[in-house]
Formats: C-alpha cells, sequence, structure tokens
C-alpha cells in the first residue's frame, strides 16, 4: 500500500488582506494542512499568470490565488485587474491542458483567518482527489527525449 | 557570488516546538550560496540582532534570511539590524515559519520540510534582491479639512493652533454641521449652539485657517505630502467679501414659504438666507432654484435693498481653484435614514410623526418654536410622547444592520427634555436595548428613567395609525409577552445614522475605500483608526461610522495629530517598491498607462542628439507610484519591473518551492 498522495499547493497572496489572513489564522492557532506554500506579493495585480504556469511546471499540483474582496484593495483596482485577467486566463486553460479545478481563486481579508484555513483544506482535500498534476511533467520528458537534434 | 545568512528563530518554544529547527539549520547549510545559518532562541533579542549584526560583518554578507515570524511584525527590526552591519536593509528577507507554519500545523515532520522549503526559496528570492533606497518626497505643510462640522473645525484647530495653515471646505453656506441643529447635547444637557459656535467663530478668524464655503472638493490629484486639489466655489450670488450681514435682502425676499433644510422642514427660510441666525460666516446666498428672479426673470428686491454697491451679483458664475495641501482630513459626517421605507410608522403620512433631528429643532431655543415641544400637525402641546428606537438600525430587513450608537443616549435625552418642558407630559419608549456605554451615559439613562419618569417599554412597534386625533402606537411589551397600545400626541423616530448619500462617489474622486454602506474605511479598525488606506488622507467623525461628539472630537484630533506629525518633516522617506521601465525595450503600447490606478505612469519623448523625438516610452513617477505591480503583469514586452518583487525574484522563489 503506498503513502496517500500529497499534494503540494502553490499560493500567490496579496500582502495587505490574504497574507495577513494567513496571518491571523496563525495568531488564532487554527490548523489547516501543510500542503501549501504561500507566495508574497505587493498586490494580486503583480500576479502573472505565468507564476501559475510556473508553479505548475515546477512541480504544484494546485494553485491559489488569492487576494482582498472587490472594492476593499490597498492600491484601489489590483484585484480587479486581477479578476479579469483570471477569466480570459480561464479561457485559454483548456488550450494548456490544465485542468481547472488545479486553479483556485478567493477574496480572503485581513480579519478572514478561518476562511483561509478552511479553503486551504478544501483545496488539499479537493486535489488529493485529482491526484497528481503529471502532464507537464510527462510533457518535459517528451521534449527532453526529442530534442536530440 | 551570493554570500547570504540564514538565522533560524525558535521563537521561545513557538517555532521549535513544532519546527526541528536542527534539521532546517543542517538543509540550509548545503544550500548554494549560504555562508552562514545560525539558529537561536530569540533573533529578535539583542543579542540575536548582535548575532545577525556580527555575522554580516565577519562573513561580508550580501543577503540575509531570518526564518522566524511574519515580515509584519519584524521585518523592520531586522532591516534595521541590517542597515546598522552596513547592509543595504532591503537585502533582508523573512522566512514566515510561525503564523503560516508552526502555528497552523501540528505534524512535526510535515512541518519541519515545509519550513525548510519556504526558507529556501527566500534564500533564492533574496540571492536576486537588489539594494534600494528610500525615495525622499518633499511636504507640503498645509492641510485640507473637507467637511466644516464639529469634526472638520476641531481638526482644523488643531492643526491651525500648531501653526500650519489648514484649508477648510464646507458645502453648505455655513460651518457648524449637524451638531448645529442639536438643542442640548448628551450627557451634560449643555446647549449645543453655546458650545459650538465659540468653535466655529475661532475657525473663521483663525490667521491660520481659511475657510471656504459654499464650496466643494471635485478631485484630488497627487500622493501623500504633494496633493493638488481642485475646489468649485459655488456662485453665492452675494460677494462674500463687500456683504456685512446685515439681513436686509432676507427680510424685504419675496419668496418666504421655502421649507428651511437647517430646520428640517419644520420652518421657512426666503430665496436668500442664511441657513441659520448664528451661521458662520453669517452671510447669505441665493437658492438659485427657488429665486424669482431667476425663475421669471424679474424681481432683484434684494438687490435694490442692498446698500452696498455690487453686493449682490446675479451675473456670478462658480469659480474654481486649485490648492496645494501635503495632507487631507475627510470630515463629511453623516445623513439621517429615510424613513419613508418604514410606511407602517407613517412618517410623512401624519404630520405628528417626526425624526429624531426634527424633535432637535422643536426643542431648541433657536428652532421654529423657539423651543417649545409643540405639535407640529396644530401647534398644541402633546400630552403623550411615544418614541420608537431603533427606527432603521439594527434591521437588516427594511433598514441597517448596524446599530447607530447615539439614539439610545438622544432618545433619553428627548424624554428629559420634553418632561422638563412639559412637566405633566407622559413620554413612551419602545426599544430593543438600552446601549448606553460612554462616560456618564448610563447614569444619564437611569436618571431619564428615575428622575424624569420616562416610560421604557421593551419590544418593537408593529403599526402606528391615526384614530379619533391620536395616534395609536401599537406594539408588543415583550418583558411581559403582551401587545400594548399607546395613543399617543406625537410620535418620535430614532432614524438611522447613514454616510452621505454621495459617500462612495466622493469616496472614489479623492481614492479612499468605503464599506457596504458607504462608511469610508480606516486602515486599521483597531491600530490605525484615523488613516485610511492611501497615505496622506485621514478621517474623522461620523463619515467614519455613527459617532456622538465626544467620539467625534477625540477622533479629530487625533487626525490632526497624525497631521502635525506628517508635517513635523520637511521630506518624505517611502519604501522604494515602485516600478521602473526599460527604456530600451518598451514598445509605447500604454498597457500600463491604462492599468495604473495612480496614473503614475506617463509618456516620456526619446530624442536622438538633433532633440527630434525619435519613440515615446512609458516613465513611472517614484513619487505617485505606489509598487502594487499591476503594470508589471500588464506589460507585454516585459520592460517594466516592480523594486523588491521582480520577475526574476518571484520566479526563483516560485521553483525553489
Amino acid at each position: 500500500m503506498s503513502e496517500p498522495f500529497e499534494p503540494k499547493i502553490v499560493a500567490f497572496v496579496c500582502t495587505y488582506c490574504t497574507y495577513a489572513g494567513a496571518d491571523l489564522a496563525g495568531t488564532s492557532r487554527l490548523k489547516y494542512a501543510t500542503n501549501v506554500r504561500i507566495v508574497r506579493l505587493p498586490c494580486t495585480g503583480r500576479i502573472s499568470p505565468l507564476f501559475i504556469l510556473k508553479a505548475l511546471q515546477k512541480g504544484a499540483d494546485a494553485v491559489l490565488v488569492s487576494g482582498c474582496h472587490p472594492g476593499d484593495c490597498h492600491f484601489t483596482a489590483g484585484n480587479y485587474h486581477a479578476r479579469r485577467r483570471w477569466t480570459v486566463f480561464r479561457a485559454l486553460l483548456s488550450f494548456t491542458g490544465i485542468p481547472e479545478e488545479r486553479i483556485r481563486f478567493s477574496w480572503i481579508s485581513a480579519a478572514e483567518g478561518a476562511k483561509f484555513a478552511e479553503l486551504i483544506n478544501s483545496i488539499t482535500e479537493d486535489t488529493r482527489k485529482l491526484g497528481p498534476f503529471t502532464q507537464y511533467q510527462e510533457l518535459q520528458t517528451i521534449i527532453e527525449t526529442q530534442s536530440t537534434y | 557570488m551570493a554570500k547570504i545568512g540564514v538565522f533560524v528563530c525558535h521563537c521561545g518554544e513557538n517555532i521549535a516546538s513544532m519546527v526541528d529547527t536542527g534539521n532546517l539549520v543542517r538543509s540550509l547549510s548545503d544550500h548554494p550560496g549560504v555562508e552562514v545559518c545560525n539558529e537561536y532562541k530569540y533573533f529578535c533579542s539583542d543579542p540575536g540582532q548582535e548575532t545577525v549584526k556580527r555575522a554580516i560583518r565577519e562573513h561580508n554578507l550580501t543577503g540575509v534570511v531570518v526564518a522566524a515570524c511574519s515580515p509584519r511584525m519584524h521585518e523592520q527590526t531586522f532591516r534595521k539590524a541590517c542597515a546598522e552591519a552596513g547592509l543595504n536593509p532591503y537585502m533582508l528577507e523573512l522566512a514566515n515559519i510561525r503564523e503560516q507554519c508552526s502555528w497552523v500545523h501540528s505534524n512535526k515532520e510535515q512541518a519541519t520540510g515545509k519550513a525548510i522549503e519556504i526558507t529556501r526559496s527566500l534564500v533564492e528570492k533574496v540571492k536576486r534582491n537588489n539594494e534600494l533606497k528610500p525615495i525622499s518626497v518633499p511636504v507640503t505643510r498645509r492641510a485640507l479639512v473637507i467637511g466644516g462640522g464639529i469634526a472638520g473645525i476641531q481638526a482644523a484647530l488643531d492643526i491651525a493652533s500648531a501653526g500650519r495653515e489648514v484649508v477648510l471646505v464646507e458645502r453648505e453656506p455655513s460651518i457648524g454641521g449637524h451638531m448645529s441643529q442639536l438643542s442640548e447635547t448628551f450627557p451634560t444637557l449643555d446647549c449645543s449652539q453655546c458650545i459650538l459656535t465659540p468653535r466655529m467663530v475661532e475657525a473663521i478668524q483663525h490667521p491660520n485657517i481659511r475657510v471656504l464655503t459654499y464650496s466643494e472638493v471635485e478631485e484630488v490629484v497627487g500622493y501623500i505630502g504633494n496633493f493638488t486639489v481642485k475646489v468649485r466655489n459655488k456662485a453665492r450670488y452675494v460677494d462674500i467679501d463687500k456683504c456685512t450681514g446685515c439681513g436686509d435682502c432676507i427680510q424685504k425676499c419675496p419668496q418666504k414659504k421655502i421649507p428651511s433644510e437647517f430646520e428640517c422642514g419644520l420652518g421657512n427660510r426666503s430665496a436668500i438666507y442664511t441657513p441659520f441666525a448664528q451661521a458662520v460666516p453669517n452671510k447669505p446666498v441665493i437658492d438659485r432654484n427657488r429665486c424669482t428672479y431667476f425663475k421669471n426673470g424679474k424681481c432683484k428686491i434684494c438687490q435694490k435693498t442692498c446698500q452696498i454697491e455690487h453686493c449682490i451679483d446675479f451675473d456670478m458664475q462658480d469659480t474654481y481653484e486649485e490648492i496645494e495641501v501635503g495632507a487631507i482630513v475627510v470630515a463629511t459626517g453623516f445623513q439621517i435614514q429615510d424613513t419613508s421605507v418604514y410606511g407602517e410608522y407613517g412618517y410623512g403620512k401624519y404630520k405628528d410623526v417626526i425624526t429624531g433631528l426634527q424633535f432637535e429643532r422643536l426643542a431648541s431655543a433657536s428652532g421654529p418654536t423657539a423651543g417649545k415641544i409643540l405639535r407640529p400637525s396644530d401647534g398644541k402641546e402633546p400630552e403623550t410622547v411615544v418614541f420608537i428606537q431603533c427606527a432603521g438600525s439594527r434591521d437588516p430587513s427594511k433598514g441597517v444592520k448596524y446599530c447607530s450608537k447615539i439614539c439610545c443616549m438622544y432618545t433619553a435625552k428627548h424624554a428629559m427634555l420634553y418632561a422638563h418642558k412639559h412637566h405633566h407630559g407622559n413620554s413612551q419608549i419602545f426599544y430593543m436595548d438600552i446601549r448606553a456605554a460612554g462616560k456618564g451615559y448610563d447614569e444619564f439613562t437611569r436618571r431619564a428613567i428615575e428622575e424624569d419618569g420616562a416610560g421604557y417599554v421593551r419590544g418593537r412597534v408593529s403599526k402606528v395609525f391615526q384614530e379619533n386625533g391620536k395616534l395609536i402606537v401599537r406594539g408588543v411589551d415583550t418583558l411581559l409577552g403582551k401587545p400594548v397600545e399607546v395613543a399617543a400626541d406625537m410620535v418620535v423616530l430614532a432614524t438611522a445614522m447613514v454616510p452621505q448619500p454621495d459617500a462612495k462617489e466622493f469616496a472614489k474622486r479623492i481614492g479612499i475605500g468605503y464599506d457596504e454602506y458607504g462608511f469610508f474605511n480606516e486602515a486599521h479598525l483597531k491600530l490605525r483608526p484615523v488613516e485610511t488606506a492611501t497615505a496622506g488622507i485621514y478621517l474623522c467623525g461620523a463619515c467614519q461610522s455613527p459617532k456622538d461628539i465626544p467620539d467625534t472630537v477625540a477622533q479629530a484630533s487625533a487626525s490632526a495629530a497624525k497631521v502635525l506629525g506628517l508635517f513635523s518633516r520637511e521630506q518624505l522617506e517611502r519604501e522604494p517598491v515602485v516600478a521602473a521601465v526599460t527604456e530600451s525595450t518598451c514598445a509605447g503600447c500604454w498597457g500600463c498607462v491604462m492599468a495604473c490606478p495612480y496614473n503614475a505612469i506617463e509618456k516620456q519623448d526619446i530624442k536622438d542628439r538633433n532633440g527630434k523625438v525619435i519613440k515615446q516610452v512609458a516613465s513611472v513617477n517614484p513619487g505617485l507610484c505606489q509598487g502594487c505591480g499591476t503594470c508589471v503583469t500588464f506589460c507585454r514586452s516585459n520592460s517594466i519591473d516592480l523594486a523588491g518583487f521582480t520577475e526574476k525574484q518571484i520566479f526563483a522563489e516560485v521553483m525553489a518551492l
């Protein structure tokens, strides 16, 4: 019997809302799955779809993008840009061969530590069911074996 | 070659109990580029910081990662330590292995693995950090205060008394705000105007305060220390410098039946008017929409009456002026909720159902009844008055979810004032809870009940209707569990305090946040209650949340203290997290210009040696840039990058995870 699959989740979060929310989960000693790795950015507006692709390429099984609630952005409108970008990016996902369930988008404020903990647990659970994300690694092997000339 | 120092903090037991710090140190020691890796019980302590400083000096470190608590906690501490040891303070990263690791996990093996990955990824990031310098910006030491109620007046006076210039902008013809409409104030029952008008006069006479009444803020551009504000001075049709305030024009105006806004419709005013007798400045204004001349092209009686030449000028136009300020205090106040949503209370249908603010006018010595509490319908003394609390507040279905905070107190005050003026009167108050937290507040409500005979009925009112000349108030007494009916002569509704109707639009115009209702957002509810998320813009009074006068004044003084703190320096240092453009690759698509919420990106000409423009590129104004990085993601040619969060840094961080 093999060990249960432990997915790796990379979370891109803004420093003003979700990062602070994750800190609050910590100060409140809420327990959640260890599978998440947080990358702190000034604003969700800074998050490029390329970061998401890179994370998936380098072994992440799921990616979370989370920032301030609409209307609450520290930088007035960064989260709106992120949301619009996500809408466009979502349309490209099937083209890139990534199932949409691998990427989650959410709003978590600095006061929502509990919501952060719950979200991480639910993503971990969902990703566990999806199994490891291997398409990109497989592709990588094909490219490496074929690029002989 | 990078020489990174990694310092793993135990935080007592906080980290060490859940993360195997020895293992963490061993893993990181072998990581390429890591020169030195230590662990210690408390790195934030003096000896801890000394260890970091010594390591920087001894090993000539080029970067530091402290694996400890959240950067929101101790980033500044360690930046300072780096600077003291001669390392650029921005060559530091904090790996958050406490709030986001040891405190939230219960499996030591997994938590240790996670801590290693977090720390490793930040080592990769810090290798690519650049030395940054804080940005210096000059500070214009003049403040703008928006709103001339008690909040704005107090803030303006405090700033002005400390020797700084203030421009106070008020959109009504007079300063004073809602406080000038009140009769007496709880819990001391001192007359509102008696305590307010000296402040109003002090403000207008203060050599450092410029009061612009009947004016509105149209536009705010710029950033902390350097705002440019466009103010519209609305045409008053009266030259405020020439007018002596004699009031002859007001006497002669033929339009006298206009419901007065100041009297909440209980009294009338003329078309040329001052809102109230103690208005500051006590100079009239012509209501263009009601004036006979503006409607019919004939009249001008006021102009003929006026003794001063060219004082009343019907050709006056709105004027605009631009004012440079370094800080802005927003004190735009509140409105009371439109009670027509409560059809069952009969407001608007029955003249004797009034709002609390209308009751204030009835009880005020300067009001339409000269302080006698009389029924608006027939001018008789009411024998029984019913007060309905929470007529809008704490009612998610029809009103607002929040508690308006002042209603319990002013209703008790109303019952008291009524008892003092009508010794045999009967007052009944329907309430949900009595919320009287505050200095002298609970004693005050007890006094209303015990000394002034206010009858409190715990329960809601379902209907108010007229029968035999009486207003029948039908409700329930939830303590007795019985329905009750009171035959009243007058009903007073404790209406909810709501934001100004244009609050959201105003917030967008000046660039601050607001909540679901339209109250302006503070930067932190507890620790930064008078600052907004926009640096250099501060809040006070009921525009932030419902508030009584003591809280408003305290908050106004607090915002003044913040402004004065800002003005204590000639130069301002800012975080150097700003974007910059690589001119050689910028194609000038202006995607970043559109994306920037701060208008910080401009078009810049690139010229050849003959001065001919060969191309246009984007250019970031570091003074305006707030460092969100939205432009970076937008750029198609990767020509724009954000200091502190560069593409290189983040990709390295992601790849190390």
